[in-house]
């Protein structure tokens, strides 16, 4: 069983429901190979960096899911390319940290800090749990 | 006449030192470098979006490849920029 991570980007254009629609597609082709769905997470509406297929915003969708046979990936990935409501994608395989990292966000164990980075010393409770994950300066 | 008590904070003491860097992903102990934090992923580039070098993050060889990959992969996503003028 592996953990992987696919984050795509929606074409803005489109009405609610399509965008809604176009995630659930991704999420029923996963279940339906067995797949394990482990979070989907709404970035939401967010302005490019660069303009990509002529839109300077997008819909951004991450989708955790654990998978044990990887060959899916492959035919997710070239859906994903003809599927013209899809500007960008992104595919990872996450290792121990990150769904560590992925878990403790969703407590929300992270991004709750706000202490600056550059502090010298480090706060007490983030020297305890060893694999906190600290993601300061907001 | 300035004498020598005076003469010492002419000038700020301080700037001589250079503060020693260190690994903040080592020293708070961050494994994982989440690619879709761009606001995170924004202290490891400059104003053109180009990667600080290790030189001046202070970053152990490991945790810089892993602050690399991340910021090649916030670039795909459009959450950084390839190029840019006044980043910051």
């Amino acid at each position: 069983m592996r953990n992987f991570e696919v984050t795509f980007i929606v074409d803005p254009v489109l009405s609610n429901d399509e965008i809604k629609e176009t995630a659930q597609t991704y999420v029923k082709s996963i279940t339906e190979i067995g797949g394990n769905i482990v979070f989907i997470d709404e970035m939401g509406l967010r302005q490019l960096a660069y303009n990509i297929a002529k839109r300077s915003s997008g819909i951004y969708y991450c989708i955790e899911f654990q998978l044990e046979d990887p060959s899916f990936i492959a035919v997710m990935e070239l859906a994903l390319t003809r599927d013209e409501r899809v500007l960008r994608y992104l595919t990872i395989q996450l290792d121990k940290f990150g769904i560590k990292y992925n878990d403790d966000k969703r407590k929300g164990l992270i991004g709750k800090r706000k202490k600056p980075v550059t502090d010298a010393v480090p706060p007490a409770d983030a020297v305890a749990p060893k694999s906190e994950n600290v993601a300061p300066a907001e | 006449m300035a004498n020598k008590d005076d003469i010492k904070f002419l000038s700020n003491p301080k700037i001589g030192q250079n503060r020693k860097k260190y690994c903040r992903f080592r020293r708070f102990g961050i494994k994982h470098i989440d690619y879709k934090d761009a606001d995170f992923l924004l202290q490891f580039i400059n104003e053109q979006g180009k990667i600080l070098p290790r030189r001046i993050t202070g970053n152990s060889l490991k945790y810089q490849r892993k602050v690399a990959s991340a910021i090649k992969r916030a670039r795909q996503l459009a959450l950084l920029p390839y190029v840019a003028d006044l980043l910051k």
